[in-house]
């Protein structure tokens, strides 16, 4: 589904991915791992076609074509989400609507009618249990207000509204305290699908204890150093980012 | 990769769709302002001597006066005798029904989607359609007339109804009002007038569309509206240009009187030429609006959607002289590429438990420059008055300029009065995010925009709401990257 070959990636003139390979296919869940500024978010970034992040080198395919291309707009009509690190606020918009907004955009896309108001509540309904929406935080603008739990809930709730055919979650853990880790992990795991990618972007190997990867990856000064099952990241957890950074100069973005 | 170039402030030219001009036979006369061509105004008019002499009055003191400057705009020095003060497209004869009026300047209003027929209009909105000096045709006239409402244009009320036009004309914005009050005293060809009897609630939209067609032309109309006691009506203002090079003047004036639990709801969606992406041309609009809730109770709304003209000047008011009276301000202008506007409110309290509510939502793009400037004032016997202003900026790029006046002048300690500001910024990460959920960036702005606007949308009439949006994310086409 996703094959990214020697990808360089630059940022506010620094070169922060120095060749990146991995292939990901329909079904699996990856993590990518690493320590702080090693390039992990930047990957996730640059994948969503952040405008801030400058593909210098390499390539990527998404289901046969060339993503790079695509604006990052087509890029998520195309089947392609990213959870965000840091979700914005947009004062004025309400939430429900904006969800609304976003899911006929797709559904317009893949050639389906679009959701009418009513329709669109029974879609919210059914998925919003699963995350413990609740219907203060439909109305509300969106994510203004928001505790940092229920902006990453309200990602992942957007991830299962969209039905996107590529995740890419960039440190939905962080910030969470333990209850709300459960819940998005919850709402993650119930997406893992057949045809669908999952990437889970992460510092932490506890999240991994509740989204179980089918492989591991260690990001390290924009390369990626190291691949493994699931018990990757169980040994980084013991032995520390050191451990294998090794002979990987640290990047300080 | 096509996102990295990809900035908010980036422009892209946007088209003005109403800018096509007409080729319509015209009387015009000569350029230049004098005693003379005041006369002669008045003369095509056949209007009464009161009313000669009244236009003569304001033309000597508007001698005398000098154009202001401490609005927060820039423009070239505006040369009065550069400007014809009459055009109307020319007559056969006089129109007695709607079919009669000229097939050229009909197509004109089809154009712009104000067809005449009344079969063909919007159910429940009536048309007062004036074409650069004169009004051309009103429609629905029957069907009022038959509830006793009055609605026909100001030459034709001069006419029928004098002694209603003397007793108005001038009470609430004097010719010694201002600069451009006082000049339109002089020289307006045209406009609307509406009476509502007593108890009547006006059974549609009342509606006046503005078009200045010809060259070189300012259009100075006047807008009269009088509700009487427990009276209700909804008037809607709409006005476009043809593109031009050359700037033209338009400097209105529009009075309204509320009498005894009278409501009156003024809108105005003004899309006049706004120059191009480089500045050049458009409207100068240079508007006094005000009303008086004369009577007890009574209530007036001025709601505006402000999109087009190069310069916008104009602060629609309220006196709220009767007791429990209240006066609403419910505002939305846009400055795109090289527009100014200057705009806002005055709310003068003056009878005792009066209340005056403020919402003004200003947004800027391009090198437009937007500020709000009003004034609240509570005068000294105006018991328990209430005030509350909510100014609200947003910013799309960063060569544009957000400026809010607020002025209090408060004589009564039992006043209280509030004011809430803001400024925001339609961020590229707000941008990026909503393209991140398959939201385009034009759609995203709208959504943007609109969401930052719709404390003033629910205020227009519903049929007027859907254009006022679909107008706005017009003006603001190509702002952002």
């Amino acid at each position: 589904m996703l094959e990214i070959k020697n990808l360089q990636v630059r940022a506010e003139g620094k070169e922060i991915l120095k060749g990146v390979d991995l292939h990901v296919d329909a079904g699996e869940v990856h993590a990518i791992m690493g320590p702080n500024g090693s390039g992990k978010s930047t990957l996730a970034r640059a994948l969503a076609g952040h405008p801030h992040y400058e593909v210098t080198g390499g390539t990527v395919l998404y289901e046969g074509r060339d993503l790079l291309e695509l604006d990052p707009d087509e890029r998520a009509r195309e089947g392609v989400f990213m959870a965000f690190q840091y979700p914005v606020e947009i004062a004025g918009v309400n939430n429900a609507y904006f969800l609304k907004a976003a899911v006929n955009a797709m559904r317009k896309h893949r050639g389906q009618p679009e959701l009418d108001a009513m329709e669109f509540m029974q879609l919210i309904q059914q998925r919003s249990e699963l995350l413990d929406i609740d219907k203060s935080m439909l109305t509300r603008a969106v994510n203004e207000g928001f505790s940092g739990g229920e902006k990453k809930r309200n990602e992942i709730f957007q991830m299962a509204l969209l039905e996107p055919r590529l995740a890419v979650l960039d440190e939905t853990d962080s910030g969470l305290d333990i209850d709300a880790l459960k819940l998005v992990a919850r709402g993650v795991n119930a997406m893992r699908a057949p045809d669908r990618a999952i990437i889970v972007v992460t510092h932490y190997q506890r999240l991994l204890d509740y989204i179980v990867p089918d492989y591991v990856h260690v990001l390290s000064g924009g390369r990626i150093v190291k691949s493994g099952g699931k018990e990757l990241a169980l040994e980084l957890e013991k032995k520390g980012y050191s451990w294998i950074e090794t002979g990987a100069e640290p990047v300080s973005a | 990769m096509s996102t990295s170039t990809e900035t908010i402030e980036q422009l892209a030219t946007r088209e003005y769709k109403y800018g096509f001009y007409t080729d319509v036979e015209s009387e015009t006369i000569p350029k230049g302002l004098s005693e003379d061509v005041v006369r002669l105004i008045s003369a095509k008019k056949d209007e009464p001597e009161w009313l000669l002499e009244w236009r003569l009055k304001a033309y000597r003191l508007w001698l005398t006066m000098k154009e202001p400057t401490w609005q927060n705009v820039k423009y070239d020095p505006i040369n009065y005798q550069d400007i014809v003060y009459y055009s109307a497209p020319k007559k056969k004869k006089v129109l007695n029904s709607l079919d009669e009026v000229d097939p050229e300047v009909r197509a004109t209003f089809d154009k712009l989607g104000i067809p005449l027929e009344e079969q063909k209009l919007l159910s429940g909105v009536a048309v007062d359609a004036v074409f650069d000096s004169v009004s051309v045709a009103t429609t629905f006239r029957e069907k009022l007339g038959s509830v006793g409402i009055i609605f026909m244009s100001f030459s034709e009320a001069v006419r029928e109804h004098p002694e209603l036009v003397r007793k108005y004309l001038g009470s609430v914005v004097p010719h010694t009002d201002n600069f451009f009050a006082a000049l339109n005293s002089a020289v307006f060809s045209d406009g609307s007038f509406v009476y509502i009897p007593k108890g009547v609630r006006c059974p549609m939209e009342l509606s006046t569309y503005f078009r200045i067609n010809a060259k070189d032309t300012g259009q100075f109309e006047r807008t009269l509206i009088i509700a009487d006691e427990g009276s209700y009506v909804s008037y809607l203002e709409g006005c476009t240009a043809p593109m031009r090079d050359e700037n033209q003047l338009h400097a209105a004036v529009v009075e309204l009187v509320a009498h005894d639990d009278a409501t009156i709801k003024y809108s105005t969606i003004q899309n006049w030429y706004p120059g191009d992406k480089d500045g050049k041309g458009g409207i100068y609009n240079f508007v006094t609006k005000r009303g008086i809730c004369a009577g007890r109770g009574s209530k007036i709304t001025w709601t505006q959607v402000e999109t087009g003209s190069a310069i916008t000047w104009k602060y629609p008011g309220c006196i709220l002289q009767g007791d429990n009276s209240i006066g609403e301000f419910y505002s939305v202008a846009t400055t795109n590429n090289w527009q100014q506007a200057d705009t806002g409110t005055k709310m003068i309290h003056l009878g005792k438990n009066t209340r005056s509510t403020i919402v003004s939502k200003g947004i800027s793009a391009g090198h437009g420059q937007n500020t709000y400037r009003g004034l609240v004032r509570v005068g000294k016997n105006a018991r328990n008055a209430r005030n509350y202003s909510q100014c609200d900026s947003l910013l799309i790029g960063d060569k544009c300029g957000a400026h809010t006046f607020p002025y209090l002048d408060i004589k009564n300690t039992t006043a209280r009065v509030e004011h809430e500001a803001s400024t925001s910024k339609i961020g590229e990460d707000q941008i990026f995010y909503c393209r991140q959920r398959g939201i385009t960036t034009e759609d995203a702005v709208n959504m943007i925009v609109s969401g930052f606007c719709k404390e003033v949308f629910r205020e227009l009439p519903m049929e007027f709401a859907v254009e006022a949006q679909k107008l706005l994310s017009v003006s603001l086409e190509g702002s952002v990257g």
